[in-house]
C-alpha cells in the first residue's frame, strides 16, 4: 500500500495550480497571515497543518476570496491560479468560487431539502440541461461524499434535520456537485465517525485524479494519509512546507518537530 | 394650601417609614455591639426591611379603602333618594350624580368661606337658595336643588368625614404597628436581606400582573358592554347581516360584515405597499448597505414610524387624496381624463397613505429577521459560487421566511387596528364595493363615529361599538399570538 503511494506520487504531474506570493492577512490590526509564499501543485492532496488560531482557515478563505465577505478583513500580495491573479480588478470572485470550492468548517447546510442543498450549485451554474441530468447529478455527488445509502429514501426532507456528520457529508456533496478545479477542505473529518472519515480520504483521495484539493486537517495520521503535500502554519507563518513523507520523517525546522511530536499545539 | 386629612395620613405614614428605617438600623447595629460584621445582613437591610413594613401595608389599606369608601357610602346614601324625585326621562344614576355634585359643591363652598362647617351640615333649601351660594363658588347646577338631593348630600358628606376619619386611624395605626414589629423582630440574627429580598420579588410581581390585570379587566369591560348590546340587538344581524345603517330612533341595520370588507380592503392594500418596500428596503440595510448607510438610513426609516397617526391622516386627506383624485377624477381636467374617482376619500387614498406607516415597522423587523440568518449559511452559498442576490433570494429569504411572515402578520394586525388614518382618509360610507376608488369605512372609525357626540348608553347604537371594539381585539389578538408563535419558531431554528 505504502509503496504504491509513493508510485503514484512520482506520476503525479507538476504544474502549479496554485501559487501564492507574500500574502499578507490583517482582520483590523491583526496581522493573521505574515508573508506566506507557495505553491500547491495540480492533481495532489495539499494538507495545511498547525495549531489552532494560527491562520490555516484564513488563509484558505484567501484562495477563494471568501474573505472578501468579511468587512474587517484586508489581503496583501498576490494570489494566481491557473497563472490569473485573483484579486485582479477584471476577475469576477463569483466565478472563482465556482472554479474553486469550499467545505467549511462549520457544516452549513441550507434549511431546504437534502436534494435542493446538492442541487443547489448545479442549478446556480446551469451544470443540468434537464430533471434526469440533474438527478443523476446529485445522485454521484452524494455517492462520493458516501451519504448517498443514509439519505436516498428522503431526499425531500430538510438537510437541516440530519446529524453532525452527515451534515458535512452534505455539504461536501453539494461542494463535489458544482464540479470545482479546486477543492478547499477545511476540518472536513472533524465532525465523522472512523467510517465516514475513511469514505470522505477515499474520496479526496479519488478527486485528486482531477482536482487540486487544499485540506485543512488537525489529525496528523490523516494529513500523512491523504496528502502528497504539507504545510506547517505556526503563528500565521508557513513555517515548513513540502512533501508529507519529509515533512513527517524528517522536518527541518524545530517548530515542526515539535508540533508533530505533540509539544506545540 | 392647607391639606386634606388623607394628605396628614399619607404624610404621617412616610415620616413613620423614615423613622422606621433609622430605628431598625441603629437597632441591629446595637445588638451587634457595633461590629456590622455579626449581622447577618448590612444594616441598611434592617432598616429597609422596617421601612417596608411600615409603608406597604398602610400604603395599601389606605388605597383600597379611597377606592372601596366612595361605593360603599354611594349605595346607601342611594337608598335615601325618594322614587317622586326621579323624574320622567332621567334615571337614578342622574340623581345620584347631582348628589355628588352638590356634596362637592358643599365642600369648596366650607373651603372657600362661603358657609362654615355647621351650616353646610344644617342648611336647608327651604330657608337658603342652595343653587346660589354655590354658583359663588363656581359650582354650576342645572336646576334647583331638591330637598332630599340636599339631604342626601349632606349624608354624603357626614358619611365620607366619618369614613375619612376612621381610615386615617386604622392607616396610621397599622403603619405604626408594621414599624414596631419590624424593629422588635430586628436583632443580628434576623434575615433582613431575605426579607427585603422577598419584598423586591412581591414588588416586581405587582407590576406584572398589573400590566396582565389590567389587559383582563379591560376584556371584561368590552364583554359585558359587547353583552348588553346582544340583548338588545339580534347577533345574527350583527355578524351576518348585509348593511351598516344606525339610525339613532332605533331599528337600526348594524351588520359587521361592511365594516370588516372595508377594513380588510384597506388593509390590504396597506400590506401591499408596506410589504415589498418594507422587506427591500430590509434587505437592502441588512445584506448591502455598508455600515456608515446603515447607520444612517435605519434611524432615517424609524422616523416614520414616530410620526403620529393624525398627522398620516392630515397627509391621507390633504396630500394624497387629492394627488389620487387629480389622477383618476376630475373627468378632462384629470391627468388621466377619466372620472372615476370624486372625493379625496378612498380605498386607495387611506391604503396608500397606512401602507407608508408601515413601511419602518416591516422594515426593522425583517432587518433584524434577516440578519438573525447565521453568516455561515450566505458562506455556504458565497463557496458555491452564487452571487449576492442569489443567495439572498435562495438561501437567506427561505431561511427567513417564517419570521418574515410574522413581522407582516403583526403589520396587518396594526393596519387593521389603525384609527386616525382611516378617519380622514377612507370616508364614511359603509358598503361592500371592490372599486378602490370609492370612499368605505372600517370598523375603527364607526367605533370613533358611534361613540362621539350625544350618547345614550342604553341603546344598541352606541353599545355596537363594544361589540365591533371586541371583534378587532379579537381579531388583532388573533392575528398577534399566530405571528408571535410563527416567529418564535423560526428562534428555535438557530438557537
Ligand atoms: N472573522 C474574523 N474576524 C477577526 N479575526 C479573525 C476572524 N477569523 C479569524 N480571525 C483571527 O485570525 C487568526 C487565525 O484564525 P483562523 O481561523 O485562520 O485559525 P485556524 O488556524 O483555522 O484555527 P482552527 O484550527 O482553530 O480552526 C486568529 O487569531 C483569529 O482570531
Ligand atoms: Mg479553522
Amino acid at each position: 500500500m505504502n509503496d504504491m503511494r509513493i508510485l503514484e506520487r512520482d506520476v503525479d504531474t507538476n504544474t502549479i495550480k496554485i501559487a501564492a506570493r507574500g500574502v499578507q492577512v490583517y482582520y483590523g490590526d491583526n496581522h493573521a497571515i505574515k508573508d506566506v509564499d507557495v505553491d500547491i501543485q495540480d492533481k495532489t492532496v495539499t494538507a495545511f497543518i498547525g495549531p489552532s488560531g494560527c491562520g490555516k482557515s484564513t488563509f484558505l478563505r484567501c484562495l477563494n476570496r471568501m474573505n472578501d465577505t468579511i468587512d474587517v478583513c484586508r489581503v496583501e500580495g498576490d494570489i494566481h491560479i491557473d497563472g490569473e491573479d485573483i484579486y485582479d480588478k477584471r476577475v469576477d470572485p463569483v466565478q472563482l468560487r465556482a472554479k474553486v470550492g469550499m467545505v467549511f468548517q462549520k457544516p452549513n447546510p441550507f434549511p431546504k431539502s437534502i436534494y435542493d442543498n446538492v442541487a443547489y450549485g448545479p442549478r446556480i451554474h446551469g451544470l443540468a440541461k434537464n430533471k434526469a441530468e440533474l438527478d443523476e447529478i446529485v445522485e454521484n455527488a452524494l455517492r462520493r461524499a458516501a451519504i448517498w445509502s443514509e439519505v436516498k429514501d428522503r431526499l425531500t426532507a430538510p438537510g437541516t434535520g440530519l446529524s453532525g456528520g452527515q451534515q458535512q457529508r452534505l455539504c461536501i456533496a453539494r461542494a463535489v456537485a458544482t464540479e470545482p478545479e479546486v477543492l478547499l477542505m477545511d476540518e472536513p473529518c472533524s465532525a465523522l465517525d472512523p467510517i465516514a472519515t475513511a469514505q470522505v480520504e477515499e474520496l479526496i483521495d479519488e478527486l485528486r485524479q482531477n482536482y487540486s484539493v487544499v485540506i485543512v486537517t488537525h489529525s496528523m495520521q490523516q494529513a500523512a494519509r491523504v496528502s502528497q503535500k504539507t504545510a506547517f502554519f505556526h503563528l500565521g507563518n508557513l513555517v515548513e512546507y513540502g512533501e508529507t513523507g519529509n515533512i513527517f520523517t524528517n522536518p527541518e525546522d524545530p517548530r515542526t518537530e515539535s508540533y508533530i511530536t505533540g509539544r506545540i499545539g | 394650601m392647607a391639606l386634606g386629612l388623607t394628605g396628614y395620613v399619607v404624610l404621617a405614614i412616610i415620616l413613620l417609614t423614615v423613622a422606621a428605617f433609622f430605628m431598625a438600623r441603629s437597632r441591629a447595629k446595637s445588638t451587634a455591639g457595633g461590629d456590622i460584621r455579626l449581622l447577618h445582613s448590612l444594616p441598611n437591610y434592617y432598616g429597609y426591611n422596617a421601612a417596608m413594613f411600615a409603608a406597604v401595608p398602610a400604603f395599601g389599606v389606605l388605597m383600597i379603602w379611597l377606592l372601596a369608601q366612595p361605593m360603599i357610602i354611594e349605595n346607601s346614601v342611594f337608598k335615601l333618594i325618594p322614587e317622586r324625585i326621579v323624574s320622567e326621562g332621567s334615571s337614578r344614576g342622574l340623581v345620584m350624580s347631582d348628589v355628588r355634585r352638590v356634596a362637592e359643591g358643599l365642600d369648596i363652598a366650607v373651603a372657600q368661606g362661603a358657609l362654615t362647617d355647621d351650616e353646610a351640615d344644617n342648611i336647608r333649601t327651604e330657608f337658603k337658595d342652595v343653587r346660589s351660594i354655590l354658583g359663588s363658588v363656581g359650582v354650576a347646577l342645572g336646576s334647583n336643588v331638591e330637598p332630599e338631593v340636599l339631604y342626601a348630600a349632606q349624608q354624603y358628606r357626614a358619611k365620607s368625614e366619618t369614613g375619612t376619619f376612621w381610615m386615617s386611624v386604622a392607616v396610621v395605626a397599622l403603619a405604626a404597628l408594621g414599624a414596631a414589629l419590624a424593629i422588635f423582630v430586628t436583632n443580628a440574627d434576623f434575615r433582613a436581606r431575605n426579607t427585603v429580598e422577598r419584598g423586591a420579588l412581591a414588588l416586581l410581581i405587582l407590576a406584572a400582573s398589573l400590566a396582565i390585570l389590567t389587559t383582563v379587566g379591560i376584556v371584561l369591560s368590552m364583554l359585558f358592554e359587547s353583552i348588553n348590546f346582544f340583548r338588545l340587538h339580534p347577533w345574527t344581524d350583527f355578524f351576518f347581516g348585509g348593511s351598516w345603517a344606525p339610525n339613532f330612533r332605533g331599528d337600526s341595520d348594524l351588520s359587521i360584515l361592511p365594516l370588516l370588507w372595508g377594513t380588510l380592503y384597506i388593509s390590504v392594500i396597506a400590506l401591499l405597499v408596506a410589504v415589498p418596500i418594507g422587506l427591500f428596503a430590509a434587505i437592502y440595510l441588512s445584506e448591502y448597505a455598508g455600515p456608515k448607510t446603515r447607520s444612517a438610513a435605519k434611524p432615517l426609516l424609524e422616523i416614520l414610524a414616530g410620526i403620529p397617526t393624525i398627522v398620516y391622516g392630515l397627509f391621507a386627506l390633504l396630500t394624497v387624496g387629492p394627488a389620487l383624485v387629480s389622477i383618476f377624477g376630475r373627468g378632462e381636467a384629470g391627468l388621466l381624463g377619466v372620472d372615476w374617482m370624486s372625493g379625496a376619500t378612498a380605498v386607495l387614498t387611506a391604503g396608500l397613505v397606512m401602507g407608508i406607516m408601515l413601511i419602518p415597522f416591516v422594515s426593522s423587523l425583517s432587518d433584524d429577521i434577516i440578519n438573525a440568518v447565521p453568516q455561515s449559511m450566505r458562506d455556504g452559498s458565497f463557496g458555491l459560487g452564487a452571487t449576492h442576490s442569489e443567495t439572498i433570494r435562495q438561501v437567506v429569504l427561505p431561511a427567513a421566511l417564517p419570521g418574515i411572515v410574522g413581522a407582516v402578520l403583526l403589520a396587518a394586525s396594526r393596519a387593521i387596528g389603525e384609527t386616525m388614518i382611516v378617519v380622514l382618509g377612507a370616508g364614511a360610507i359603509a358598503k361592500f364595493s371592490l372599486n378602490p376608488l370609492e370612499a368605505m369605512t372600517t370598523i375603527t372609525t364607526r367605533i370613533v363615529s358611534q361613540l362621539t357626540g350625544d350618547t345614550d348608553f342604553a341603546s344598541p347604537e352606541t353599545l355596537v361599538a363594544f361589540a365591533l371594539g371586541l371583534t378587532l381585539f379579537v381579531l388583532t389578538l388573533g392575528l398577534n399570538v399566530l405571528a408571535l408563535y410563527i416567529v418564535r419558531k423560526y428562534r428555535e431554528q438557530y438557537e
